[in-house]
């Protein structure tokens, strides 16, 4: 099944939950392959990230140039190995590629390359860019009168840096409502705390005093995201969209959860035994 | 009859009296006429860097994010993405340091379309001082992969490079100063092609290899040390930095065994640091100077007394060329022998 078919709303929400389960099955093995890898920021952005990819982006399968479809700019780009994943079972690419990640000539690294990786709309790392590309991304939509979105999942450490803050004020100067931000609110960085580091609250203020519609909402509630993806306006409108997807660091894996000892790392075998079965216990109890 | 610039339809006259910024904006502002993919963008320098003209013409197509460069490239960057080929203009010293890094990695990684022209580069904004000058850019810029660096003398060769950039694939960095630079060309009948220098006096004495603003000073220098000192100075207009014209620099040591290079910017990393990776590469020995800006940050003052500071006007070109041609240097007569 792929986005609004005829699936009752829990036959969906089973749907993603399944699919989110799996992505969080494939950081703990992908991070074995790679040797380690951004476990806590993976798996608090995989609710995030299926809700886009499988319910709300307009995406062809197996057909990642289709001209009109959606973009994606993963500007959290430390995020790759829970994104690499959507992509191959997106049938761009084979899921086999992926047993390859960190690999010599691999394509999939800590960060994700647009020119080795099928589907991947932007190159990304270092940490702020994405909504800049994203603006102008947008521009083109309204320069070639597409109805196509760009979606951008940021890091909330990373709206720390200052080329968000020249990028959020041009977003609504230009009118871009194509723009829907997502910030991954699991509220750690490398360091700590973001409230103690730099804080970014009031997150959903600041956003509207720079001419953004926001919504604030749990981002492990497949139920609110699609509800909140429900809403979203018509590309055409004028103003710009935040999601503010409160999340936990680690989120599926217990004894990672809000540490920040797991911001990266690697797992032996007997401890990704342990997350693999955490995440099986973690699932959200099925509504079907 | 007016003449045609790049087959454009400004005249003769209209250079003497516009600025390299200002026949570029003309230039850019009749090629988008011609093709629609091209977009232009502005960080609230428009009116300086003449990008404004196109903006007047096609509102459509000009952005302006205000004084926000690291966005501005980031904008671009994804304008490229969807095939639209974007001109981005602001100061040089912006694009190569305040946006470094989104030049870098949003545009040169990629390899996209994209076009900088970075105006005030050098110490051509004299009287703004320091921060504004920008003697670092070359060194910066032609280190990132996927980038052309080109340096054009005057306001024809700048039309005649944004020309070229339009269809040369990947990422361009044209560094244009502020604009009041006299001409080294009298008509647009030259050839530009990228990559490929080209030698604006002949010689057989010793070759003087400039770029930029400084090239008009070489050229003169070479004709005034011709008819008094009976020297004959090879001038090579070495306008790409990147990929550099590796055969004319080997060529000028194997027939003048004498370099010196001029450039507008710190002698580190830049046009003379690239002569001289050649040069070391060739494994000829070849006497060589390097005049710029000495690893110094440059003061503040006019543009003309900045360039006579700094040796990169005719009279300082004419000394330092006087100065090379009086050192002695051994010659070896088996030296074309040697590997």
């Amino acid at each position: 099944m792929h986005k609004k078919d005829s699936k009752s709303r829990d036959q969906l929400l089973d749907y993603l939950d399944d699919k989110a389960e799996w992505l969080r099955r494939e950081i703990i093995r992908l991070s074995s392959i790679a040797g380690g890898a951004h476990l806590g920021g993976g798996l608090s952005m995989a609710d995030v990230i299926v809700a886009v990819y499988y319910y709300a982006m307009n995406l062809k399968q197996g057909d990642p140039t289709w001209a009109d479809r959606d973009r994606f700019i993963l500007s959290k780009g430390h995020g790759a190995v829970a994104y690499c994943p959507v992509l191959a079972d997106q049938g761009f690419f084979s899921p086999d590629w992926l047993n390859t990640f960190n690999n010599l000539d691999s394509p999939f690294g800590m960060h994700p390359d647009m020119k080795k990786i099928p589907g991947c709309d932007m190159s990304t790392g270092s940490l702020g860019h994405g909504l800049s590309v994203a603006v102008g991304m947008a521009l083109t939509a309204r320069l070639d009168k597409k109805s196509w979105r760009v979606f951008v999942l940021m890091g909330d450490g990373e709206i720390n840096e200052g080329m968000v803050w020249e990028a959020a004020p041009a977003a609504s100067h230009f009118k871009l409502g194509n723009i829907v931000a997502i910030i991954d609110r699991n509220t750690l960085s490398l360091d700590g705390p973001t409230e103690e580091i730099m804080a970014i609250e009031p997150i959903a203020k600041r956003w509207e005093a720079f001419g953004w519609r926001v919504f604030d909402i749990d981002g492990h509630d497949m139920g609110a995201l699609v509800d909140t993806l429900d809403k979203l306006p018509p590309s055409s409108d004028p103003t710009p969209t935040l999601i503010v997807a409160r999340t936990v660091k680690g989120k599926g894996v217990d004894f990672m959860e809000n540490n920040p000892i797991w911001h990266y790392a690697g797992l032996d075998k007997a401890k990704s035994a342990e997350a693999l079965t955490c995440i099986g216990n973690c699932r959200p109890k099925r509504r079907t | 009859m007016a003449e045609q610039v790049g087959g454009l339809t400004y005249t003769i006259l209209d250079a003497d009296k516009m600025t390299a910024a200002e026949i570029y904006g003309d230039v850019l502002t009749q090629i988008g006429g011609q093709r629609p993919e091209i977009v232009a963008l502005s960080a609230d320098l428009a009116k300086s860097t003449k990008i404004g003209k196109f903006g007047e013409k096609y509102p459509d197509r000009f952005f302006n994010v205000g004084i926000a460069e690291q966005n501005m490239f980031g904008v671009a960057a994804g304008l490229a993405l969807a095939g639209f080929v974007p001109f981005v203009s602001t100061f040089a010293v912006f694009v190569s340091m305040r946006a470094g890094e989104q030049v870098r990695t949003d545009i040169c990684y990629q390899k996209l379309n994209c076009k900088i022209i970075a105006t005030h580069s050098g110490i051509s904004f004299g009287q703004a001082g320091t921060t504004h000058h920008c003697t670092e850019d070359l060194a910066i810029i032609r280190s990132f992969a996927n980038m052309t660096v080109i340096a054009p003398a005057d306001g024809f060769e700048t039309a005649k490079a944004v020309q070229a950039s339009v269809d040369w694939k990947g990422p361009v960095y044209i560094r244009i100063g502020r604009g009041f630079e006299p001409r080294v060309y009298t008509d647009d009948k030259f050839d530009f092609t990228i990559g490929k220098a080209r030698e604006m006096r002949p010689g057989t004495d010793v070759t003087v290899i400039a770029c930029g603003t400084p090239l008009v000073g070489a050229v003169d220098a070479a004709d005034f040390l011709k008819k008094n000192d009976g020297l004959s100075v090879r001038v090579i207009n070495m306008h790409t930095i990147k990929p550099i014209d590796r055969e004319a620099i080997e060529k000028a040591v194997m027939d003048t065994r004498r370099i010196i290079t001029f450039e507008d910017h710190n002698v580190i990393g830049g046009l003379g640091s690239a002569v001289a990776e050649v040069i070391a590469d060739l494994g000829k020995g070849c006497a060589f100077k390097r005049v710029g800006i000495p690893d110094e940050f440059s003061p503040v003052g006019y543009p003309d007394d900045l360039y006579h500071h700094y040796k990169l006007d005719s009279e300082g070109i004419i000394d330092t060329v006087r100065e090379v041609m009086g050192k002695e240097f051994e010659e070896d007569e088996d030296w074309q022998d040697e590997f």
